[in-house]
């Protein structure tokens, strides 16, 4: 244990696992992202050993663990257990100092998430028990339309025009989609409408009237997501280095805190 | 590295059960028992909203019977989603009240809770149906489907609703439909109304209404004694026993036990360091899945709008009609949204609340004070953070348990930060 001198973050997501190492000053020297699939303590232990790997070092190296996300109680090697809003925010803040916004698209969960200029999460709100808007849908409609995101994104970006996707439900909204198809409208045009329908569910559920920080997977797969908040958004749009891992780097932060778990009464 | 810790267990978050819920058990098997006497005549029953005028009813000789009881028993029993598709299936949109669809649903597959509870048969036929609609117009169409299917009366009062400071013409508008009441009630009850009686029930409701508020008063002390968790439990004698003496000798006995936590310093939540306030219908189906997540975090729902809705402090024994037209005018649900606002402030206040989480019940728009802003108002005005948070009374489709895990963690983490 006297070698240990880094510590690590394992984000257990609804669509990815994510884990990070860093050094004892917060440099991401290991990172690893999987799929989530069906075990949780499987892909716990496989992104910690990836991001081990990157980094040149042994689970002997490394002092502490954080775990969040929606598996965060599933991931049997982690010394501290956090909730990933408060994860996002101290990932956040590691990067972009000052009051600000995240703007967290998830898997499963959109969350905004106010931070205060001294790093502390103030306010927070989650999306409503509805896919729409999250990460999930961008999945359903890929595979609905059997279009890779990557195309799709691609093909939103170089859009000219926008076809509105106007259903509050994933399910109804795919229906839409082939609807606007049948009727010959242009498809670039419907997949921006399709990125446009996430970021308008987002605008919708508070306020942002300070620096917003874009994170989560759907961001940093979904590249016209960020063209189109700077779009839409009257502030600043900040994109901080790897947006899918800022909840690992969060937990991965708390481990070397040495705060305490929320749940527990250590 | 070493493990974290384990997440605490429900006997090292709580003190232990409230002693006296055993009587509780008793008084309501007692009275649930009363409607199928094993000797003598049976009781006219008369089917009543909880704060409908059950004090009227009494006096008249009905025995009362709560169909929002039952709602709330098919929650927390978690049986409302297996039978609410029945009334679904009739035309009961499952956007509307998940009381009135799990309790036409239950009724409709011939089910019940109350028969393991209590050892009784069903749920008792009414002969005559009396709602007041001080709290939503749901329970009007909800009493008119068993008016239909006994055929029997059903009667109405209509509250002037959307309240702000009640008016003496509000009162007389509805001291007078009671009256009114009473002479249509004699007819089905075969005697007038001894008024000499009313005014003992009247009596009998403002002493259950003076403990209540005593008991859920104790949630004043740091730490609070109890939980609005254990409230759920503890309102039912307010609510379905109003107007009787077992209600009153209920209280009197839980209050003692109370008294004692108090003096002992006991905490319901074992170092209690977040107190919140709990805004909006309970979850009834996870009354322990919130008591022991939040409970587990050292957070505790000292207060609530919900248990309060069952402080009556208008009763009036000199002047029954009109202290009841007073008192179920004025509850909270039925208020303006600017009186709601003080009101909750003033609670803030005196519970010294640190945080306040809305339950956005899906089917239950009337006691959801988180859709037109009201939250944000409250936080801008006081410092106290909210957390708006989605669920349903009954309806657990419309709940994710580990989006609310989630939701509740932030929460109670962002409180601790600032205290």
């Amino acid at each position: 244990m006297a070698d240990a001198t880094h510590f690590a973050g394992i984000d257990l997501g609804s669509a990815f696992t994510k884990a990070v190492v860093i050094t004892g000053d917060g440099e991401v020297v290991g990172r690893h992202v999987e799929r989530t699939g069906i075990s949780f303590e499987t892909n716990a232990d496989k992104v910690f050993d990836g991001a081990l790997n990157e980094a040149g070092l042994t689970r002997a190296q490394v002092k502490a663990v954080g775990a969040t996300g929606v598996g965060r109680r599933n991931c049997a090697f982690a010394t501290v257990v956090k909730p990933e809003i408060g994860c996002f925010a101290k990932g956040v803040f590691f990067h972009q100092r000052g009051l600000c916004v995240v703007i967290d698209i998830g898997g499963q969960d959109n969350k905004i998430i106010r931070v205060t200029a001294q790093g502390q999460q103030d306010f927070f709100k989650m999306n409503r028990k509805c896919a729409a808007g999250t990460g999930a849908f961008l999945e359903e409609i890929s595979f609905k339309l059997a279009v890779p995101q990557p195309e799709m994104n691609a093909r939103a970006s170089r859009a000219t025009k926008v076809v509105s996707i106007g259903s509050y439900c994933t399910v109804f909204s795919a229906t839409e989609i082939i609807h606007h198809i049948r009727e010959g409208h242009d498809v670039d045009a419907i997949f921006r409408g399709v990125y446009e329908s996430v970021v308008k569910r987002v605008l919708e559920m508070a306020p942002i009237t300070d620096t917003a920080v874009l994170a989560g997977g759907a961001i940093a797969t979904n590249p016209v997501l960020v063209d189109l908040f700077r779009e839409k958004l009257k502030v600043p749009v900040v994109v901080p280095p790897s947006p899918q891992t800022l909840g690992a780097l969060g937990a991965a932060l708390y481990a070397r805190d040495g705060a305490a778990s929320d749940d527990t009464d250590a | 590295m070493t493990k974290a810790a384990k997440t605490r267990t429900s006997e090292e978050i709580s003190v232990g059960e409230i002693r006296a819920t055993n009587e509780l058990k008793r008084i309501l098997k007692d009275a649930f028992q009363g409607f199928f006497p094993k000797e003598g005549p049976a009781p006219k029953v008369a089917w009543c909203t909880s704060v409908g005028p059950a004090e009227l009813l009494i006096a008249m000789g009905f025995k009362v019977y709560y169909p929002e009881n039952h709602g709330a028993l098919l929650g927390a029993t978690r049986l409302a989603n297996e039978y609410m598709g029945a009334a679904n299936a009739l035309g009961y949109s499952p956007d509307i009240c998940s009381y009135l669809t799990a309790d036409v649903g239950a009724f409709l597959q011939h089910q019940t809770p109350l028969t393991k509870a209590y050892g009784i048969p069903g749920v008792p036929k009414p002969d005559v149906l009396v709602y007041n609609t001080n709290q939503c117009r749901e329970v009007q169409d909800w009493f008119m489907f068993y008016a239909r299917h006994f055929k029997v009366p059903a009667f109405g009062v209509i509250s002037p609703n959307m309240v702000n400071e009640l008016e003496p013409s509000q009162i007389d508008y509805c001291a007078a439909q009671l009256k009114d009441l009473s002479f249509a009630l004699g007819k089905i009850a075969g005697a007038t109304l001894d008024h000499d009686r009313l005014a003992e029930v009247v009596e009998l409701s403002r002493q259950t209404s003076v403990l209540w508020g005593e008991f859920l008063d104790f949630g004043r002390h740091k730490p609070a004694p109890m939980t609005f968790f254990d409230g759920c439990i503890q309102m039912a004698p307010a609510v379905v026993l109003r107007g009787t003496k077992p209600a009153v000798d209920y209280y009197r006995l839980l209050n003692d036990e109370l008294r004692a936590h108090v003096a002992r310093n006991d905490a319901a939540v074992k170092g209690e360091t977040v107190r919140l306030y709990w805004e909006g219908m309970p979850l009834w189906g996870k009354l322990r899945y919130f008591s022991e997540t939040l409970g587990g975090m050292g957070a505790n729902a000292v207060a609530s709008t919900y248990c309060n809705s069952w402080v009556f402090d208008d009763f009036d024994a000199k002047d029954p009609f009109r202290s009841m037209a007073r008192a179920y005018t004025e509850i909270f649900i039925n208020r303006s949204e600017a009186k709601k606002e003080e009101l909750m402030k003033a609670m803030l206040e005196r519970f010294e609340i640190d945080g306040v989480i809305y339950h956005d019940a899906k089917t239950c728009p009337h006691n959801s004070n988180s859709r037109f802003g009201m939250p944000q108002r409250l936080s801008a005005a006081t410092g106290i953070p909210h957390l708006v948070m989605n669920g349903d009374l009954c309806d657990l489709r419309c709940f994710s348990e580990e989006q609310t895990t989630t939701s509740l963690e932030a929460f109670v983490e962002q409180l601790k930060e600032r205290n």
